[in-house]
C-alpha cells in the first residue's frame, strides 16, 4: 500500500519534471513577452523618463489655469538636461501623440534654451517668451495627462478614444474612426472567410469520405499539401494567378469571355481568395472527422422512411456533423484574425487587417505603446475565441481533431 | 437509394472535386513558370529553360538566406524536439489538477497570431540585445514549433499499448530500460514527425523573421518576401518550386511515418 503510494508519487513527480523544461521555456520566450506587451500597452514612461522633475512638479497642479512657477523651473531644468543628452525627441514625440503641434513646441523650446541652467531666471515669463504655447493651459494639461507611469492613453487610442481635459472619454478624432474601422474590417473579413471555408469544406469532406481508401489517401495528400506549403509561397502563387496580366486574366481574355482584365488583386477579392485557400484545410479536417463518426445506416434509414435528400441532410446528417463544423469554423475564424503577409501581398490599402497595423506601429512609426495596445486587443479576442474553441473540441483534442 | 439522392450526392462530389482543385491548382500552376524562357509570368509557355534556377544558384544572397534558414531550422528542431517529447511523456504519465490548463498553454503559440508573438518577442529581445541575431530567431521559432512536437508525440503515446510496458517491467527491466528499449522505438515515428513539423514551422516562418533579423541574418522566407514584393520574376517562382518540392517530400515522409506508426500498433495488438 505504502509502496504503491510512493511509486505513484514518484511517477507524478517524474511527470512534472518532464513537463517542466517546456513550461519554463514557453514562459520565458512566449508568455513573458506577451505579458511584456500587455504591460507596454498601459505603461506610459516616455515623458517621465525625459522630464522627471516636471512630471513630479505637475502633480501639485490642480489642472486649472497655469501651474506654479516651480513647474516652469522644472521644465527648464529637464529640457536643458535633455538638450545635453539629446533625448528631448522622446518627450516631444509622446506629447505629440496627445496633441499634434506639441512636438514643434518642445523642439523649438529646446533649441532656444541655454546650454546650462543659471539661477535667477524667471522661467514663468521666459518660457512663454520662447514659445507662447507655454503661456496657455493646453500644453500643461497634455503634460499632466502624459505624466504616467500608467495610463489608458494607448488602449483608448486603439479604440479611437481619448480623455478630454476634464478626464472624461470622448472620440479622439472628428473625421470618424481609424482603428475601430480596422477592427471591424478584420472581423468582417475573418467572418466572410469562415463562411466561405465552411461552404467549401462540406463537399470536400464529403468527397473524401465517400471515395475508396486508395483514391481517398491520394485526395488526402491533395488536401494536406497546401497546409505543408509555406503561406508565403501560396500568397506569391495567388499574386501570379490573379494579377492584371496573370493566369486568370490571360485565360479569360484568350477565350474571349472578357475584354478588359478583371481587378482581382490589391483589393478585397484577392485577400478573400488567398485567405480562403490558406485556411480551407483547417475547416475540412474537423468536418471530415465529424463525418467519419456518422453511422451510415442513419441516412439510409431516413431515406427509407421517406425523407428526401435535402430533408435527410438537414435533419439527420447536419446535426451530427455540427460539432465538426463549429470546431472548423472557430479555428478558421481565430486563425484568419492573425494574417499579416497575405493581405500585405494581395490586398489594397483598405484591406489590411489589425496585424498589419501592429507591425506598422512597431517598425514604421515606432509607437510601441499603440502597437502593444492594438496587440492586446487582438490577443484578448484570440484568447476569448480560443476558450470557446477548447469548450467545443475539448482540450485533449486540440490540434488532433 | 432514390434517384434524387443519387444526383444530390453526385453533385456534392463534383463540387468537392472542384474544391480540391482550387486547393491544389494554384500550387501546381506556378511550377512550369519557373522553367519558362520568358520572364513574363503567364501561359502559354515560350520554351523550356533552367536559366532562372541558374540565376538563383548563382546569387550569393540566396545562398546566405538558405544557410541562415538551415541553421535556424536545424537548431529549432534540436531544441523543440527534446522539449516537446519530454513534455508529451510527462503529460502522458500523470493526471493532475490544472493539466488541461497546461495543455491549453502548450498549444497557445499555435493559436496566438504570429505577429503578436513576434512583436512581444521583439520588444523583449531588443532590450536584451537579442534582436538581429540568429539565436533570438531560434528561440522564437522553438516556441512556435514545440506545440507540434507535443501533439505528434502525444498522439504516438496515446496509441502505445501499456501492456507492453508492464510486460517489460515483469521481465525485470527497470523504468529507464523499458523507456529506451520499448517506449522510444514505438513512439519514434511520432518524434520524427514532430521534428519534421518543427523544421517546416521554422523554415517557412517569415513574420518573426521580419522583426528579428537584420540584413545579416536574412532567412529564405525573408528573402522570398522581398523578391515577391520588389521583383516578382521567374527566379521567385524557382524558389517557390524548390520549396514546394521540399514540402511534398516532407509530407510524404510524414505520411509514411503515420502509416508505419499505425502498423506498429496493429502488429502489437
Amino acid at each position: 500500500m505504502n509502496e504503491t503510494t510512493s511509486t505513484r508519487f514518484s511517477i507524478k513527480a517524474a511527470g512534472f519534471l518532464l513537463i517542466l523544461p517546456l513550461v519554463l521555456f514557453l514562459l520565458a520566450v512566449f508568455f513573458v513577452p506577451l505579458a511584456g506587451m500587455l504591460r507596454l500597452a498601459v505603461e506610459d514612461t516616455d515623458l517621465s523618463s525625459v522630464m522627471p522633475l516636471t512630471v513630479e512638479a505637475i502633480e501639485r497642479w490642480d489642472g486649472t489655469g497655469l501651474p506654479a512657477p516651480a513647474v516652469y523651473d522644472a521644465v527648464a531644468v529637464d529640457l536643458i538636461a535633455a538638450k545635453e543628452t539629446r533625448t528631448a525627441g522622446v518627450a516631444a514625440r509622446r506629447l505629440n501623440y496627445d496633441t499634434p503641434s506639441l512636438r514643434s513646441v518642445i523642439t523649438a523650446t529646446v533649441r532656444r534654451l541655454p546650454k546650462t541652467t543659471s539661477t535667477g531666471t524667471d522661467w514663468a515669463t521666459e518660457l512663454p517668451a520662447i514659445d507662447p504655447a507655454w503661456g496657455k493651459p493646453e500644453i500643461w494639461q497634455a503634460i499632466a495627462r502624459a505624466r504616467g507611469p500608467w495610463s489608458d492613453f494607448y488602449l483608448l487610442s486603439a479604440f479611437d478614444l481619448r480623455r478630454d481635459p476634464g478626464g472624461s472619454i470622448r472620440a479622439a478624432r472628428d473625421d470618424g474612426g481609424l482603428y475601430v474601422d480596422v477592427l471591424i474590417r478584420t472581423f468582417i473579413i475573418a467572418f466572410t472567410v469562415t463562411v466561405i471555408c465552411i461552404v467549401l469544406a462540406l463537399p470536400a469532406a464529403f468527397l473524401l469520405i465517400s471515395t475508396g481508401s486508395g483514391v481517398s489517401s491520394l485526395l488526402m495528400i491533395v488536401l494536406l499539401l497546401p497546409l505543408w506549403t509555406s503561406v508565403l509561397v501560396r500568397s506569391a502563387a495567388w499574386m501570379v494567378i490573379l494579377q492584371k496580366n496573370g493566369l486568370i486574366n490571360t485565360l479569360l481574355i484568350n477565350i474571349g469571355l472578357i475584354g478588359q482584365p478583371l481587378e482581382l488583386i490589391y483589393n478585397r477579392t484577392g485577400v478573400l481568395i488567398a485567405l480562403t485557400h490558406i485556411l480551407l484545410p483547417y475547416a475540412v479536417l474537423p468536418i471530415l472527422g465529424a463525418m467519419r463518426n456518422v453511422p451510415r445506416n442513419q441516412t439510409l434509414a431516413a431515406n427509407s422512411l421517406g425523407a428526401g435528400p435535402l430533408r435527410t441532410f438537414f435533419s439527420v446528417y447536419l446535426p451530427q456533423i455540427l460539432p465538426g463544423i463549429s470546431a472548423g469554423g472557430l479555428l478558421v475564424f481565430i486563425l484568419s484574425l492573425g494574417y499579416y503577409i497575405t493581405p500585405l501581398l494581395l490586398g489594397g490599402a483598405g484591406d489590411q487587417l489589425l496585424p498589419y497595423y501592429i507591425a506598422f506601429n512597431t517598425t514604421q512609426t515606432v509607437n510601441w505603446g499603440l502597437a502593444a495596445a492594438l496587440g492586446s486587443v487582438l490577443l484578448a479576442a484570440t484568447f476569448l475565441l480560443y476558450a470557446a474553441y477548447i469548450r467545443v473540441v475539448g482540450v485533449q483534442r486540440i490540434g488532433l481533431g | 437509394m432514390t434517384d434524387s439522392t443519387y444526383w444530390w450526392k453526385l453533385a456534392g462530389k463534383a463540387f468537392g472535386v472542384g474544391v480540391l482543385l482550387f486547393l491544389i491548382a494554384p500550387i501546381i500552376a506556378i511550377i512550369p513558370l519557373s522553367f519558362n524562357t520568358s520572364s513574363i509570368l503567364t501561359y502559354p509557355l515560350e520554351g523550356f529553360s533552367l536559366k532562372w534556377y541558374a540565376k538563383f544558384f548563382a546569387d550569393p544572397r540566396w545562398w546566405t538566406a538558405i544557410k541562415n534558414s538551415l541553421i535556424v531550422g536545424v537548431a529549432t528542431v534540436g531544441i523543440a524536439t527534446p522539449l516537446g517529447t519530454l513534455a508529451a511523456l510527462g503529460l502522458s504519465m500523470t493526471g493532475f489538477r490544472g493539466k488541461s490548463f497546461i495543455i491549453a498553454g502548450f498549444m497557445s503559440p499555435m493559436v496566438v497570431p504570429t505577429v503578436i508573438t513576434a512583436v512581444g518577442i521583439y520588444f523583449l529581445f531588443s532590450r536584451l540585445g537579442l534582436a538581429n541575431s540568429l539565436s533570438g530567431l531560434v528561440l522564437a521559432h522553438t516556441a512556435l514549433a514545440a506545440p507540434f512536437v507535443v501533439i505528434t508525440v502525444s498522439a504516438s503515446l496515446s496509441q502505445l499499448d501499456r501492456v507492453l510496458l508492464r510486460a517489460s517491467a515483469s521481465l525485470g527491466a527497470g523504468g529507464l530500460t523499458t523507456f529506451w528499449r520499448v517506449t522510444m522505438p514505438l513512439i519514434m515515428p511520432g518524434i520524427v514527425s514532430g521534428a519534421i513539423f518543427a523544421f517546416t514551422t521554422s523554415f517557412d516562418e517569415v513574420v518573426v523573421a521580419i522583426l528579428l533579423t537584420g540584413p545579416e541574418q536574412r532567412t529564405l522566407p525573408r528573402e522570398l518576401l522581398s523578391g515577391t514584393r520588389e521583383n516578382l520574376d521567374p527566379t521567385v517562382m524557382a524558389v517557390a518550386t524548390l520549396l514546394i518540392t521540399l514540402s511534398v517530400i516532407l509530407l510524404l515522409v510524414f505520411t509514411a511515418l503515420q502509416q508505419r506508426s499505425s502498423r506498429l500498433v496493429d502488429k502489437d495488438q
